[in-house]
């Protein structure tokens, strides 16, 4: 495992991974002004990376209207989702992009604070994102006056999380931050009016604040020649499993899943889990959708299955990652997630009618509908996903002659 | 904007104050919406649930309460917003803009009844067999959405073991269904905190510190939480059947003392609507339950106005006349036990200002023990007394290590308005339909003033018409004895008298501004506390604090459920009574003038008062090992 940050970069790509000198960003931001800011960021379209894809221009512009004597900017690195591993890359590699875009989101909505909310398990890049900090500092682009524009105060600082995947929600990460339980919040009011301290907060994932540095400096025009109509630019894909090359990749939105599988050279392909463990799981019929907004959406986790592997068994996997990660607060996510593991146990021993498994489904629909956030409401997505589409296998076929299944 | 109300709770745990728009486009503040095909008008702000409740439109609720700042757990409120992908809960959801709301779908109906299913699957026990029987909230959601089975399995074994290690409240989290009312009781309505979720997903649960028993943590007892918990997961102790043995017992001479509340409350239990007072009728429902003597409290609240009154005269003639430096001013009320666990607790440095009397509960016992036992040639030994409380604190109190100065065991047993209503019950009593009867003698007939110690600011009236009339030996200057300035809900109430004209022996207060505080809730006892330490509290000479928001009427041991408009309702069953008693000042009690003519003969604060009527306090500190 990498410990150190990596100074020569060996990866390319179109926009993340393309050129950029520390500091030419927040230059630039200083010189085109907070509007003309805004403006480039809504021409570029772009979105929220950790999943959910909320216009990020939308969330800076409330966040910049809003009146408030403090605000602040928070990078959302509780990289939780299974399967996804780009931020970390992006922090090891690229922390230039990270920092760069903070301070711009500073500057372009009077935030004078910057906190990074570091995964747990992420611990061990601590020395080397503070060293790399506070080489900034003394260059002048974090601190008092930066870069001699008056005003222009920013710091930036790291808080480690301890380990909650409900955390990488936005408000439970910022109830993290307070130093409460990890428990996501009542939206509205939504954290750009009412977030750290009740002050208007700007929470954004890794990679979205990555891209800001390069659509300030290389302009929103450049920035939405790359991905599809909606989808605009490029996205990073955290890629595992059944293939010969996994890793982290920079592809365009509207790759098709097909050409994904090709480039990571992923042979005998079955199930693709688009979006980790809250995302679908696409069969073999479905690899010619493509990743984007429009159609299969994913905060960049892609898990490959070939056909040795038990997809009931995967399920399984899934929902006791939820059962677990569930934090407790309302009804349809800490009791619904139970239910539902409930019903694939009793699959595997074979107990179960198809009216049981169809009212699960219809549990499941309520928790995609009635839970308080995003975990719960994307939990199902699995179980639903993968009964409908594995129905062959898991309700029709011999499950013995499948790999890691006890007969 | 929406802001929060204060920093230190969490935004998910408490109400959200919403700002009205500057440049509003709205027209007066209000926003119109539309509420499945009709339309309404509503304030900037109001919640979906009000303006629903408001439109005669009923939403089920279970994590929501009055009294309570707002959770959005349960889910089980939510409706369909137009525009938005997922339910929203109405009692969360500020109206902000005109929105249409579907209270009714098909979507709105599955998801409640999932909800159901899903707490009842994990919800264990049987109805049949738990107290809240009949008044239960999550029975009655089962009823309201017509659950006949249990669609997703339904738990067998308990999960918890039931935490019975308190005197006051037990826990049975295997009926618990997390709406966290009693977490946020304990802290936001409380400022109590030691209450809190515990774990992650499928193992959370609702816990002490480090999950330790209940009677191992700074919990005051107030059972605040008991009224608000929708199941039986939270209970007080109940000794009603050791009540029973001691009544089915010949040789024992069972002595029962009622709190001036209950007898506000009790009728709610047998379905009476709230601000219905039962006291004539209570009294003949107890002898026809066995009881041998029916006393009233309020005869000891009057004892408690002598002692206490006298302690605070005597502190001021200290501080005014020979200038003692030493003296604690101001003198804070000692009647209420979730409020002295509180002060022992949190702020044990501060224990000498309370007054050393003992609550009035306490005081009874000591006198039933001692002078009654005496006077009606009964053996102390074999008197058990029964104190009727609206309180949970009072069984802690009672059990308190110092309370048996008669030698005995003063008080046996605290019991609760509600455990009360079910031994009435039992017994074949339907109380509304009693006679009516007076108290037993000696203790006959208490003042008015006894009586009002159950709402906010009664002991701080009682006080003032004695203490008044005592220094100047002329009435309190108000109409029909009402000191209005006692009266009231408001959290923290601030008032003065002036002494005139004082009478020879009391001439040292000529002239004085007599200054006073009363605080209810120990959220407001917190805020008194921290203008004591800030000094702000110097002129003051007399608090009164009560733990319950209310005062006693809205005690841990009083009818569920509860809410502001129910307590106002008792509290004004409780003045309207009084000001049809013959006697409102409790040195007028004529029962009073004969325990200290013949019994407590070196008379309030004397040598033999010292030892019955007053104790002292431990100091507990927030760190228990």
């Amino acid at each position: 495992m990498e410990t150190t940050l990596k100074t020569s970069k060996k990866r390319t790509g179109p926009v993340l991974f393309s050129n950029y000198q520390q500091a030419d960003g927040i230059k630039k931001a200083i010189e085109l002004g907070r509007e003309n800011i805004l403006l480039e960021l809504k021409n570029s379209g772009l979105k929220g990376r950790g999943g959910a894809g909320f216009s990020t221009a939308t969330k800076w512009m409330l966040s910049a209207a809003a009146n408030a004597e403090k605000k602040f900017i928070v990078c959302n690195a509780d990289e939780g989702e299974p399967g996804t591993f780009k931020d970390r890359v992006l922090l090891l590699e690229y922390p230039e992009l990270v920092f760069d875009g903070m301070v711009i989101a500073g500057f372009t909505i009077g935030a004078k604070t910057g906190i990074v909310y570091l995964r747990g398990e992420y611990e061990y890049m601590l020395p080397s994102l503070e060293g790399f900090l506070n080489n900034m500092k003394e260059e002048n682009l974090l601190g008092k006056n930066i870069l001699e524009k008056e005003g222009f105060d920013f710091d930036i600082n790291i808080r480690l999380g301890s380990g909650a995947y409900v955390c990488g929600e936005e408000t439970a990460l910022i109830e993290s931050l307070e130093g409460y339980r990890g428990e996501p919040r009542n939206r509205p009011p939504f954290p750009v009016n009412t977030g750290y301290l009740g002050y208007p907060t700007i929470v954004n994932n890794v990679e979205t604040l990555a891209s800001i540095p390069h659509i300030i400096y290389k302009g929103g025009e450049w920035f939405k020649k790359n991905g599809t109509d909606k989808s605009k630019g490029s996205k990073l894909f955290s890629v595992s499993g059944d293939c010969r090359k996994p890793g982290v990749y920079e592809l365009q939105w509207g790759t098709k899943i097909n050409e994904l599988l090709d480039i990571v050279e992923a042979k005998n392909c079955k199930a693709v889990q688009v979006g980790g463990a809250s995302g679908v799981c696409l069969p073999k019929s479905q690899f010619n959708r493509s990743l984007a907004y429009e159609d299969a959406v994913t905060g960049g986790s892609i898990i490959i299955f070939d056909e040795s592997r038990n997809m009931l068994k995967i399920l399984k996997n899934f929902m006791e990652f939820f059962v677990e990660e569930s934090c407790g607060q309302c009804t349809p996510c800490r009791v619904g997630n139970t239910k539902l593991l409930e019903g694939v146990e009793n699959i595997e021993k074979g107990e179960y009618t198809f009216s049981y498994i169809n009212k699960l489904k219809e549990l499941g629909k309520t928790m995609q509908a009635a839970s308080k956030c995003g975990l719960g409401q994307s939990s199902p997505n699995s179980f639903i996903s993968i009964l409908d589409n594995f129905k062959e296998e898991i309700f029709y076929s011999n499950r013995k002659g499948i790999k890691n299944v006890k007969a | 904007m929406l802001k929060r109300e204060n920093i230190r709770i969490p935004v998910s745990q408490q109400a959200l104050i919403v700002e009205k728009p500057i440049d509003t486009t709205t027209i007066g503040g209000t926003v119109t919406i539309q509420i499945n095909e009709k339309k309404v008008s509503v304030p900037f702000g109001t919640t979906i649930l009000d303006a629903c409740k408001e439109n005669q439109i009923h939403i089920p609720t279970l994590c929501h309460h009055p009294d309570l700042c707002i959770a959005g757990v349960c889910r089980i409120c939510v409706v369909e917003v137009e525009g938005l992908r997922t339910l929203q809960t109405s009692c969360s959801f500020p109206v902000t803009s005109p929105i249409k709301i579907h209270t009714s779908t098909e979507k709105v109906r599955k998801a409640r009844r999932h909800i159901i299913d899903l707490l009842l699957s994990e919800h264990y026990g049987e109805c049949y067999s738990c107290f809240r029987n009949g008044n239960c909230e999550l029975q009655s959601l089962a009823k309201e959405y017509g659950v006949d089975g249990y669609s997703f399995g339904h738990i067998l074994e308990p999960k918890y073991k039931v935490d019975k290690s308190s005197a006051a409240v037990i826990r049975d989290m295997n009926k618990c269904i997390l709406c966290k009312r009693c977490v946020r009781t304990c802290i936001d309505l409380q400022e109590v905190g030691v209450l809190e979720a515990i774990n992650r997903g499928h193992e959370t649960h609702v816990g002490t510190f480090l999950d330790k028993p209940l009677a191992d943590v700074i919990c005051i007892n107030c059972g605040q939480c008991i009224n608000r918990c929708p199941t039986a997961a939270l209970r007080a102790n109940d000794p009603s059947d050791e009540i029973w043995n001691a009544i089915d017992d010949p040789k024992k001479h069972v002595v029962i003392q009622t709190a001036p509340s209950p007898r506000a409350a009790i009728g709610e239990e047998f379905g009476i609507e709230p601000g219905h007072s039962f006291t004539g009728e209570l009294n003949t429902a107890l002898r026809r339950i066995g009881f041998d003597k029916v006393f009233d409290t309020n005869f000891t609240a009057d004892l408690t106005i002598m002692e206490e009154g006298t302690e605070l005269l005597r502190r001021l003639k200290k501080a005014v006349v020979e200038k003692d430096s030493s003296v604690k001013l101001p003198q804070f009320t000692s009647c209420s036990p979730g409020w002295i666990k509180f002060i022992e607790h949190f702020y044990p440095e501060y224990l000498d200002y309370l007054s050393s009397a003992k609550s009035p509960q306490q005081m009874f016992g000591a006198v039933i023990k001692t002078f009654y036992a005496k006077e009606s040639k009964i053996d102390p030994a074999d008197i058990i007394t029964v104190a009727l409380m609206p309180c949970a604190a009072k069984k802690f109190e009672c059990n308190r290590p110092e309370m048996n100065s008669s030698g005995f065991k003063d008080v046996d047993y605290g019991l609760t308005t509600r455990e009360m209503a079910k031994m009435i019950r039992e017994a074949g009593i339907h109380l509304p339909e009693m006679p009516k009867s007076n108290f037993d003698e000696p203790f006959g007939n208490a003042s008015g003033a006894g009586l009002i110690f159950g709402a906010t600011g009664g002991v701080m009236e009682a006080a003032l018409r004695t203490v008044y009339e005592l220094v100047t030996g002329r009435e309190v200057p108000f109409e029909n004895l009402r000191i209005e300035s006692c009266r009231g809900f408001e959290g923290i109430k601030q008032a003065s008298i002036k002494l005139e004209n004082c009478v020879e022996s009391y001439n040292f207060l000529e002239g004085v501004e007599l200054k006073f505080i009363v605080a209810h809730g120990t959220a407001n006892a917190k805020k008194v506390m921290e203008m004591l330490q800030r000094g702000e509290l110097s002129d003051v000479h007399f608090v009164e604090i009560m733990a319950c928001p209310g005062g006693c009427l809205g005690g841990g041991g009083q009818p569920i459920p509860t809410s502001e408009e129910i307590r106002r309702k008792r509290a004004q069953a409780i003045y309207e009574e009084e000001e049809g008693l013959p006697v409102r000042k409790s040195h007028e009690n004529v029962h009073i003038k004969y325990i200290y003519e013949n019994f407590l003969t070196d008379g309030p604060c004397g040598e033999l008062s010292h030892k019955l009527l007053h104790t002292h306090y431990t100091k507990r500190g927030k760190y228990i090992s």
